[in-house]
């Protein structure tokens, strides 16, 4: 098949463009890249891109698929639809399924499932510890071998500091990076963060501490070892200073954040809607506005959805026992283009954290436009208002914090491998 | 002023309006408890259900009272006898509540946040009869009722709230309640059972008792709750009784005419001593008695509002 994209602004942070070009797709590879590319011939679909944005398809680090186990949440099938309809055209999954990816009979199930049933590439996340209990080290060097690009405990973090420097060291050996999960067990009994709206609500509480205390030892664990570490979903202001701090002088530490640590306060679970219930918990105005920060001055080197979805039953409930997380694919572009809309980033930053960076922390040939790349591809509207509503979801998880809400800019169209797997129906 | 809101889930939602409609409207309804026949046709026909998920005797009551006097069709639901403990989601039971058409459902959770979502799901009025460490409504309102029958006035009154604070919902709605009146409010209890942004809600926080008590107006007691884990915020009840327990010698350096509160249930000779308990100075029976009025108010206000 073969796919000319004309007059799109390419925006390819990987190779430092950012003009009106045309890309030429053959048989799932990008071909050429210019000005003004003519292609004749039947089989060439053109796609007109003009006003548009075209940029390498996002790579998004941190997913729940759900599969295998917690299928009536999420499956690899939806999941990837809604990965795909957000504008992501890698995934990558997280360990905590049922059974936990800590082993590579599982690691191998779900990636021949992503295969068959997949409509976007998907790399699983393999465990640090066997059943994710952080006692012993999983088989971490047979999973690499069939396919893992990354290890977390993600859901909690590694609370032996000897055991996590073992797999520091042991991750070594394949050249992929640990990724922590920072909230400190006992400090972390509460549902939200403790601030003023906790005081107002009631609700048992977890301080910004209860990450950066984590933070903090997993970049000194990491620094000792001299081996690569990526934080996830950073929350609190006083972990983007200590990161930045780190940073000056340790060069293997990278970090996400999420769109709803930079779209929404503590403020909002004064309504008790269960939906911005998460984990790490939302934080203050203050701790918005950092995290804001930390994503210019380019501390904060990726956005990750953190995408937690679930069924309604275990949402519809008293918030103390409701589950933690929020459905993030199909919103994360457009949350996230609200940084672009009010001058926080360009859109080249703001792509660079959604494609170059991702792909460069867990070595994926993927996230940038170069001739003789394989074609994954977004085209994106960056100014098309649309309304969030969560029956319309691909995902199995309808558990948003922004259903109703106005957002600017939206997806229209996504090419993994060279095909086209999903338009807008509003674009034609 | 009349009152239009379908629900009473907390004081954080009412006006200093909506504040002094309830304790206007329960003055009147005070003497009806006073009286031979306590009883009036107010809510003749209307069913009100008691939705209980932590154990009470003085709030429970007191609305059942209070619905009775008003002629209203009590049913009581404790958690124990109901189908929670067979792993009913409030939900489903509220649903099933709901199919019966009671006027008004009274719920009583120990997680904030649990009659909010009850009053999602109802179309009955719902009162929050105490929500984990969130709000208690009622119990803001009469003690407000109370401090402004003994003294004449909320506005000017310097109120001193001594214990566990940070699990205390009655704190929050006395806190939310007075920030709307020209009060002082002081917070005391150890500092672990002060929530460090406790003064972002416009009260001064003195974890010395001593400098706490000077000069209040009203001093009101709060017991450890046991049940939300109070105890592991402090070494020991007896170092706690100690240092917190309220004496006939703190009441010296109150203003002479201070009046002692208390939401109840008494832990005797832990947060307070029998002396001030049982002394002059305490309107804590005042307290039970008022609540009976303030909830007939409550009732009376939630039926009547215009549909």
């Amino acid at each position: 098949m073969k796919i000319l994209i004309k007059k799109g602004r390419v925006v390819d942070p990987g190779n430092g463009r950012d003009e009106i070009l045309d890309i030429f797709i053959n048989t799932g590879i990008i071909e050429k890249v210019d000005k003004n590319i003519r292609e004749k011939g039947d089989n060439v679909h053109i796609i007109d891109a003009s006003g548009l944005i075209v940029a390498p398809g996002l790579i998004d680090v941190h997913v729940h698929l759900r599969e295998p186990g917690y299928e009536y949440k999420e499956s690899i099938r939806t999941g990837t639809m809604a990965a795909v309809k957000g504008g992501f055209t890698s995934v990558i999954c997280m360990a905590n399924t049922d059974p936990v990816n800590d082993n590579k009979s599982v690691t191998e199930y779900i990636i021949k499932q992503a295969k068959t049933e997949g409509v976007c590439r998907v790399f699983p996340c393999g465990a640090i510890t066997r059943d994710l209990k952080g006692e012993e080290l999983a088989e971490i060097g047979e999973m690499y071998a069939a396919g893992i690009v990354a290890i977390s405990d993600d859901g909690k973090s590694v609370k032996n500091s000897e055991i996590l420097r073992k797999a520091f060291e042991y991750a070594k050996l394949f050249h992929i990076p640990v990724v922590s999960h920072c909230e400190d067990e006992d400090l972390s009994k509460g549902f939200v963060h403790e601030g003023r709206a906790s005081v107002m609500s009631g609700l048992d509480a977890v301080p910004a501490i209860a990450e950066e205390i984590i933070v903090k030892r997993d970049m000194a664990i990491a620094e000792y070892v001299n081996s690569p570490l990526h934080l996830t979903h950073i929350s609190s202001g006083g972990s983007v200073d200590a990161i930045g701090d780190m940073k000056k002088r340790y060069n293997q530490i990278t970090c996400d954040t999420c769109p709803h640590y930079f779209s929404l306060t503590d403020k909002a679970t004064l309504s008790f809607d269960t939906n911005t219930k998460v984990n790490p918990p939302l934080r203050s105005k203050e701790d918005v506005l950092a995290i804001k920060e930390g994503l210019r001055n380019e501390t904060i080197d990726i956005i990750a959805t953190d995408h937690a979805p679930h069924d309604l039953t275990s949402k519809d409930v008293e918030f103390n026992i409701a589950a933690s997380g929020i459905s993030g694919l199909e919103t994360a572009l457009g949350l996230s283009l609200a940084l672009v809309h009010e001058g926080v980033l360009s859109m080249k930053m703001l792509l660079k954290k959604f494609t170059e960076n991702p792909a460069k922390l867990l070595k994926l040939p993927y996230g940038e436009l170069s001739s003789g790349s394989p074609a994954d591809i977004i085209i994106f509207n960056p100014d098309l208002e649309w309304t969030v509503d969560r029956s319309t979801f691909a995902s199995k998880g309808k558990n948003t914090p922004f259903h109703g809400w106005t957002l600017k800019g939206k997806n229209l169209l996504t090419i993994v491998d060279g095909k086209i797997v999903y338009r807008d129906p509003s674009f034609k | 002023m009349k009152w239009n809101k379908k629900d009473l889930l907390g004081i954080r939602e009412l006006s200093r309006e909506e504040i002094l409609l309830v304790l206007d409207s329960a003055e009147s309804f005070k003497d009806i408890s006073r009286r031979e026949v306590k009883k009036v046709p107010t809510l003749r026909g209307k069913t009100v259900i008691t939705l209980f998920y932590e154990p009470s005797t003085r709030t429970r009551t007191s609305f059942e009272i209070a619905a009775k006097r008003l002629s209203a069709d009590t049913i009581n639901i404790s958690a124990n006898t109901s189908s929670y403990v067979k792993g009913e989601t409030l939900k489903d039971t509220a649903k099933n509540l709901e199919s019966m058409r009671p006027d008004v459902i009274i719920i009583r959770h120990s997680m904030p946040g649990a009659p909010h979502m009850l009053s999602k799901i109802v179309d009955s009025s719902v009162i929050n009869g105490g929500d984990g460490a969130h709000e208690h409504p009622t119990q803001a309102l009469l003690d407000l009722f109370t401090m402004r029958e003994k003294k004449n006035r909320i506005d000017g009154l310097n109120i001193t709230i001594i214990g566990d604070i940070a699990h205390s919902r009655v704190a929050r709605s006395n806190i939310f309640a007075l920030r709307h009146f020209d009060t002082r409010i002081t917070c005391s209890g150890p500092p672990t059972m002060i929530p460090p942004d406790l003064e972002s809600l416009g009260v001064h926080v003195e974890y010395d008792m001593n400098k706490a008590v000077k000069d209040a107006d009203v001093i009101m007691m709060l017991r450890i709750q046991k049940e939300r884990g109070g105890v592991s915020y402090i070494p020991s009840i007896k170092e706690y009784s100690t240092i917190y327990g309220l004496k006939t010698e703190h009441l010296k350096k109150a203003k002479k005419d201070v009046v002692i509160m208390h939401p109840g249930p008494m832990n005797r000779g832990v947060e307070i001593t029998d002396e001030v308990a049982d002394g002059p100075y305490s309107v804590i029976l005042d307290q039970v008695e008022n609540g009976v009025a303030v909830r007939m108010a409550v009732l009376y206000l939630l039926t009547g509002r215009e549909a």
